[in-house]
């Protein structure tokens, strides 16, 4: 069990953390037709706009309540109805996501009640749910903001049955009159009997860690085994990088159909990726029964036979031979790099359920993990596969890294300063990546995104000739090169 | 930050914007807007500024998605480029310590890496609880030993145009006359050349674009004391009052800068860019008619010709490749026309031109330039953009980075004109690299390829026509 170590200094040095709103914002981007709206000021939505148009290569809809000097002070409620009511008109959406962010949290925004005069000011727009979610910046990271969108959508799309067994939305006022938002489909569709009602179709609550690409390739293995799958969110369908007959849209170009979503109460199972999303899959198992299958990652071996393994399950068919080849290819790459990859050590930064993954993965192949930082603390941390997991930004990386002599860093985009600076390669991974290309669409999972995965781990290694001895600085040269960059500099 | 002092920077009388109704910094519409922030106008501003540790006062959202994002360079230091915030936490909000983690970070900052300088900039969140960042910058500063300035940039003040000038009133009211030049280095002097100490403000040294013309300031003996920010030095903010002449390039939004240097040190300053040949060429003359030294002048023209014949040898055979090519030009303010001009020294001809924040002078300027025929496109949208493009059959769409996807969507080429970029256009050389991406651009066969059907398709095929 890994030892967590607390934030211990006033300053985060070279950030690693991205914020709640954000990871809030990518969920809704998941969802067909939809646009999240940040609850904040304009620089929120903008500079998470930058952030996700830089890592997708792709126009991004997002949307802003604008709040300003006035409505920060008086109140910011009318800037949400009004943002609500412009997006409606203007761009029909088929859902608006609606995260707060630091500055509306700390004004004391109450986000659902606003959601609730926004229906009742409207009736017109009834018919587009709006998912209301808290997700201050001040707290947890882009990884828990995306599970907590996950939650309020299901909570906002599969309401609370009534004792008198219909179904009804929770934010449904005392008087009777509706105010709020109802789902269309499927009178009674999440009623505990209507599990397996659609015999096919398998729900899957895809976690942050997961790129377009992987869950490509997990909509690919459910549907070897004669599966539907409904994934929530879907990015894989509206951030994969595609071209399109329309072009331009306001809204997002795929992602999981909002109708769908109130249907998965019929499924037969639920399989749930990454462990930052059990709660989310706690309220989807207490509302519609659906039986649930949980995973903390889908890479290496191990991981991806369970799997394999609940599919089959599931389903009641034998793994397809394709898929057998597939993991006959994988055991063959984890015996050709474990030359390079047994006892390499391994600093890695990343968001919970990522840097859960990759240690797995270091470690399943004879490798340490030396260095290993979260942004945010999480349940799965004491998990990870290393002695301790430092909650903190890449500098603590950077300084446990040289510390304990790493080889490699795995990490977003941010930390190629800090891999040059340890003369050390970089594996780009999670998010950002502004400059790798094809870096959001990367396979990471299943027997071939895992085998991908290594082999270029040890053509890094290679490639960095790791087994070339450290350099060595004179003790006459010292100072000439631990020179800060400022010194000197004033002319 | 006061409502009357926001007033007040809203109020900037040397900028046109501020002559006709429209008001240069309107107020956002909540569900309908694009664009940053105070802050993010602020922080766009100073970054530059190499030596200095940049903190952001707040929660992670606003330096967690911003820092490290910007194009511009240093020749020196790098402490710029490592991002430092206080990251502020739920107890820290709730429990009021954010003042108290500020004056840690300032002081763990100088700690570790020997600022010449700590800039703070305050957020949403510290504003709105009320931390006192003036205060506690004064007492980091006595405890430190280091300066350290507040910049007061809260993101609901208003906008990124907003920022800006909140930045340029930061280092006008903190830093700016707190020192004197240092002598000018005797090896340096040359007989018969006075040498002039100026200001160039809102030049931002994009992809090290500004290495381009820096030779040639100094070839002529004009000593640049601050760039306002590009690879800019603390110490050299500092001395901007002691210079003779100031420029002002390509950006509105520090004209308060110039503006407060003319009234208070009778800096005079004109505005200008270093886009283009015809534009490079007019700077430096600018800069000699403002200093009034008969051998300045008479060495200016003899470079401008020299460099002229020397770069227009060099652009012929991109000429030749871009002549009579169709562009659509999708900018902001002052670069509507900067621009404009460097595409015609290419031969290039720019069908229609983006006018959304420019003031009726540069709106005159185009009309001067282009003719009237000259189209001017009000709505930046996506879908407007596109229609513009097909409408105008242009060959190409020039626009900043947001823009690029959907170009790029609709199958259309496309040069990124704003800070992101990677490669700098600016001054006689720059111009080559401009041609460079341009043809690049144009003629790559990738547009071919994905305009053409799929075998099997029934359907037409998506995208826009090219132009001849």
């Amino acid at each position: 069990m890994a030892e967590i170590l607390k934030r211990n200094k006033a300053l985060a040095v070279n950030p690693l953390k991205a914020s709640q709103p954000v990871g809030a914002s990518l969920a809704f981007l998941g969802i067909n037709k939809a646009i999240p709206m940040m609850h904040g000021s304009q620089g929120c939505t903008a500079f998470g706009k930058v952030f996700f148009v830089r890592h997708f290569r792709e126009p991004i809809p997002l949307q802003t309540t604008a709040m300003d000097q006035v409505s920060t002070v008086m109140s910011a409620d009318e800037n949400v109805i009004e943002g609500l009511r412009a997006v409606c008109e203007k761009s029909k959406p088929a859902l608006i996501g609606l995260p707060t962010t630091g500055l509306s949290e700390t004004q004391g925004t109450d986000i659902k009640r606003l959601v609730k005069e926004f229906y009742a000011a409207h009736p017109e727009f009834a018919h587009i749910p709006v998912v209301p979610v808290n997700t201050p910046d001040f707290t947890g990271c882009l990884e828990s903001g995306y599970a907590l969108a996950v939650k309020a959508t299901l909570e906002t799309m599969l309401p609370l049955p009534n004792p008198d067994g219909t179904t009804s939305h929770s934010t449904k006022p005392a008087s009777g009159q509706v105010a709020g938002y109802l789902p269309q489909a499927g009178e009674g569709a999440n009623a505990k009997s209507n599990v397996g009602r659609r015999k096919k179709q398998v729900n899957v609550l895809a976690g942050s860690f997961l790129t377009p690409g992987d869950i490509e390739h997990i909509k690919e293995l459910v549907e070897t085994f004669g599966l539907r799958p409904l994934v929530l969110p879907d990015i894989g369908d509206s951030l994969d990088g595609h071209l399109t007959e329309m072009e331009s849209s306001p809204l997002t170009l795929g992602g999981t159909p909002v109708t769908d979503i109130a249907s998965m109460g019929e499924s037969i199972a639920t399989l749930v990726l990454g462990n930052s999303l059990f709660d989310a899959a706690d309220f989807l198992k207490e509302q519609t029964g659906v039986p649930d299958h949980r995973f903390d990652c889908l890479m290496g071996l191990d991981a991806v036979d369970a799997f394999v393994k609940a599919l089959a399950d599931i389903s009641g068919k034998p793994v397809p031979e394709k898929i057998e080849r597939q993991r006959a290819q994988l055991q063959d790459a984890m015996v050709d790099a474990h030359f390079m990859l047994g006892f390499m050590r391994v600093a890695i930064a990343a968001d919970p359920d990522l840097l859960y993954g990759y240690a797995r993965l270091v470690t399943e192949m004879g490798g340490e993990v030396v260095a290993a930082v979260a942004p945010a603390r999480a349940n799965i941390l004491q998990s990870v596969a290393a002695a301790q997991v430092a909650i903190g930004d890449l500098e603590d990386l950077e300084i446990a890294a040289a510390k304990n002599g790493a080889q490699l860093v795995i990490s977003n985009s941010h930390a190629v300063e800090t891999a040059r600076r340890l003369g050390v390669p970089l594996l780009r991974a999670g998010f950002p990546q502004y400059d790798l290309l094809g870096g959001y669409q990367r396979l990471w999972v299943g027997y071939r995104g895992t085998r991908q995965a290594l082999f270029d781990l040890a053509n890094l290694l290679v490639e960095h000739g790791h087994h070339e001895t450290a350099p060595y600085v004179s003790i006459y040269q010292r100072d000439s090169k631990n020179a800060t960059p400022a010194a000197g500099q004033t002319h | 930050m006061q409502a009357k002092d926001i007033a007040e920077l809203l109020n900037e009388p040397a900028c046109e914007h501020n002559k006709k109704e429209k008001s240069g910094c309107a107020r956002p519409k909540p569900g309908a807007t694009a664009g940053g922030c105070s802050f993010d106008g602020a922080q766009i501003a100073l970054l530059p500024i190499a030596d200095v540790a940049h903190i952001v006062h707040g929660p992670i959202a606003c330096a967690g998605s911003s820092w490290d994002n910007r194009g511009t360079r240093s020749s020196g230091p790098t402490l710029y480029r490592i991002g430092m915030t206080t990251d502020l936490t739920e107890q820290d909000v709730i429990m009021g310590r954010g003042e108290k983690r500020l004056f840690h970070a300032i002081k763990q900052a100088v700690d570790s890496y020997s600022p010449n300088a700590v800039f703070v900039y305050n957020t949403c969140v510290p504003a709105l609880t009320g931390d006192d960042i003036g205060a506690v910058s004064k007492a980091a500063a006595e405890k430190c030993g280091v300066p350290v300035v507040p910049v007061d940039c809260a993101g609901f003040y208003g906008t990124k145009n907003l920022g800006n000038r909140i930045a340029g009133e930061a280092m006008f009211k903190y830093v700016v006359g707190t020192a004197e030049p240092l002598p000018v280095p005797p090896e340096s002097q040359r007989p018969g050349i006075t040498v002039h100490d100026v200001n160039l403000i809102g030049e931002y040294n994009i992809a090290g674009e500004f290495w381009n013309v820096l030779p040639l300031f100094d070839e002529l003996g004009l000593r640049i004391l601050c760039t306002l920010s590009g690879d800019a030095r603390f110490r050299e903010v500092q001395t901007m009052h002691r210079a003779e002449a100031n420029m002002v390039v390509c950006a509105k939004a520090l004209l308060n800068v110039a503006r407060k240097l003319q009234t208070d040190y009778k800096t005079p300053y004109f505005e200008g860019s270093f886009y283009g040949v015809t534009d490079t060429s007019m700077a430096f003359r600018e800069f000699a008619k403002l200093l009034n030294d008969p051998s300045l002048t008479e060495r200016t023209e003899a470079l401008i010709a020299r460099e002229e014949a020397k770069i227009n040898a060099a652009l012929d055979p991109w000429r030749e490749k871009l002549r009579g090519k169709r562009v659509l030009l999708y900018t902001g303010g002052v670069k509507s026309w900067s621009i404009v001009s460097a595409l015609q020294d290419l031969g290039l001809e720019v069908v229609a031109t983006g006018t959304n924040k420019s003031t009726e002078e540069d709106k005159a300027r185009i009309r001067e330039i282009m003719g009237d025929k000259t189209r001017m496109i009000t709505d930046g949208s996506p879908k407007a953009l596109l229609g513009a493009v097909k409408e105008y059959e242009a060959d190409i769409l020039i626009a900043g980075g947001r823009n690029m996807y959907t170009a790029l969507k609709a199958r259309i080429p496309f040069l990124d004109i704003n800070q992101e970029r990677e490669f700098g256009y600016e001054g006689y050389s720059g111009m080559t690299e401009l041609a460079r991406q341009l043809a690049l651009t144009m003629q790559s066969p990738v547009w071919g390829a994905v305009r053409k059907p799929a075998p099997w398709a029934k359907t037409g095929v998506p995208g826009v026509e090219l132009g001849a």
